[in-house]
């Protein structure tokens, strides 16, 4: 099937199977690798997008579905050298160790912030709920996106 | 994980996906994906085609009649249920809604996923169940409305049968209600859970225990009633890592006991 997406911006058309998974597309076919698999179960949270400004698990959406879709990955969150607020807090506050879990972490961040600007500390940790981190404990994540906030 | 290969159609209306599963025997309804797509990773299940859902508006959105019934479209998520002002009509669903995985899945997952998969760990067969919930099936020689009794038929069993869509789900009117479960972590899978619902009499719905969701009609509302009416039920609760299936009986006790206490809170 052919689809189109416009991901970070950018349209892109590509010819693809429909049992492809979108984070694959997204990897394999944009060779945007910074959306990582960690579980492929949908239990991690290492492979999330915000699609159509509602963040998703990539990894439990085929390709197909995002036709015509607006895609937002890590590589997208800043559009210049520069780190965001976010990402700048992420690295302020050690809020991460192997940075395996960090795109998908940034993005669940981002799609909490954009929608409530300054969350409680229960918010966050709701916010971040979809998630998995196995190096920080999930203090120093949650310390960032508070620094963001701020 | 490549899926094996599979056919994709995205139908605009009803009719056209109604259309397309009545044209292959392998087609199935694909909704939110949140459990069908891991389904396809471990090969538990293969259908020849999928019969995306998501673009059919008609089956989206949150209707408040008159006299506070909601008909909730079967392709809304659990996040719209949550956002919804109309849904805060009968507060219960926004609240266990809210409970259902994490953001990401309740982004995707839909009313109409959760109640078709019947898994019996899903939050909200039993809900559903105890407060009093209709469900209406299109198939191509019209539509049907069935009770919770008659809809959930078995583990993963619904009334919907081949070449049917569960379109809607009707709630009436009510504010007194509880839900509690045991979960694998917060907002985790349930273990065992129960629901409960004081509007008029007292009705119970025990998640886990059984294929389908058990309901009770205990004679009162106060918790020696309500431990005689789980102790008097034949449950039938799986053995398994998480819950030997006499804990998982001890649970629906005492989550039955919450459930209403949570009700008569919100009466």
């Amino acid at each position: 099937m052919n689809i189109s997406v416009t991901i970070n911006g950018t349209t892109c058309e590509r010819d693809v199977e429909p049992r492809k998974l979108l984070i694959h597309f997204v990897r394999d076919d944009l060779d945007l690798t910074g959306s990582h698999i960690g579980c492929d179960t949908g239990n991690c949270g290492a492979c999330s997008m915000i699609v159509n400004g509602q963040l998703v698990k990539s990894c439990m959406m085929l390709a197909v579905q995002a036709d015509e879709a607006a895609i937002e990955t890590v590589e997208g969150l800043s559009d210049d050298d520069e780190l965001t607020k976010l990402q700048q807090a992420f690295k302020d506050n050690h809020a991460l160790q192997c940075g395996y879990c960090t795109p998908g972490m940034l993005m669940s961040a981002t799609a909490l912030l954009r929608a409530n600007p300054h969350p409680t500390e229960d918010e966050i940790r709701k916010g971040l709920q979809g998630n998995i981190c196995r190096c920080t404990g999930y203090w120093n994540i949650f310390e960032a996106v508070k620094a963001a906030a701020e | 994980m490549l899926l094996r290969e599979v056919g994709y159609v995205r139908p605009g209306s009803v009719a056209e996906a109604l259309a397309a599963l009545a044209a292959d025997d392998g087609a199935r309804a694909l909704a939110g994906g949140q459990t069908l797509v891991n389904v396809m990773k471990a090969r538990a299940g293969s259908p020849d085609v999928l019969v995306d859902l998501n673009g059919i508006d008609a089956l989206k959105g949150i209707e408040l009649g008159g006299d506070g019934t909601l008909e909730i479209g079967a392709m809304t998520t659990y996040s719209e249920i949550v956002a919804s002002s109309e849904a805060r009509a009968r507060p219960i669903l926004g609240e266990v809604c809210a409970q259902i995985a994490d953001v990401q899945v309740r982004n995707r997952g839909t009313i109409g996923g959760n109640v078709c998969t019947n898994d019996p760990t899903n939050h909200l067969p039993p809900l559903l169940a105890a407060i009093g919930a209709e469900f209406t099936i299109q198939g191509a020689d019209g539509s049907r409305t069935v009770s919770a009794a008659d809809f959930f038929l078995g583990v993963y069993f619904t009334a919907v049968g081949p070449g049917e869509l569960l379109t809607s789900v009707r709630i009436p009117a009510g504010r007194s209600d509880g839900f509690a479960a045991v979960t694998l972590g917060v907002d985790g899978t349930c273990i065992a859970s129960a629901a409960a619902s004081l509007n008029g009499h007292v009705r119970v719905a025990l998640g886990c225990v059984d294929a389908v969701p058990v309901v009770l009609e205990p004679a009162a509302a106060d918790a020696d009633a309500v431990r005689a009416a789980v102790q008097g039920a034949s449950l039938d609760p799986p053995s398994d890592v998480h819950a030997s299936a006499a804990y998982r009986v001890h649970l629906a006790e005492v989550l039955a006991v919450r459930a209403v206490q949570q009700a008569q809170g919100s009466a």
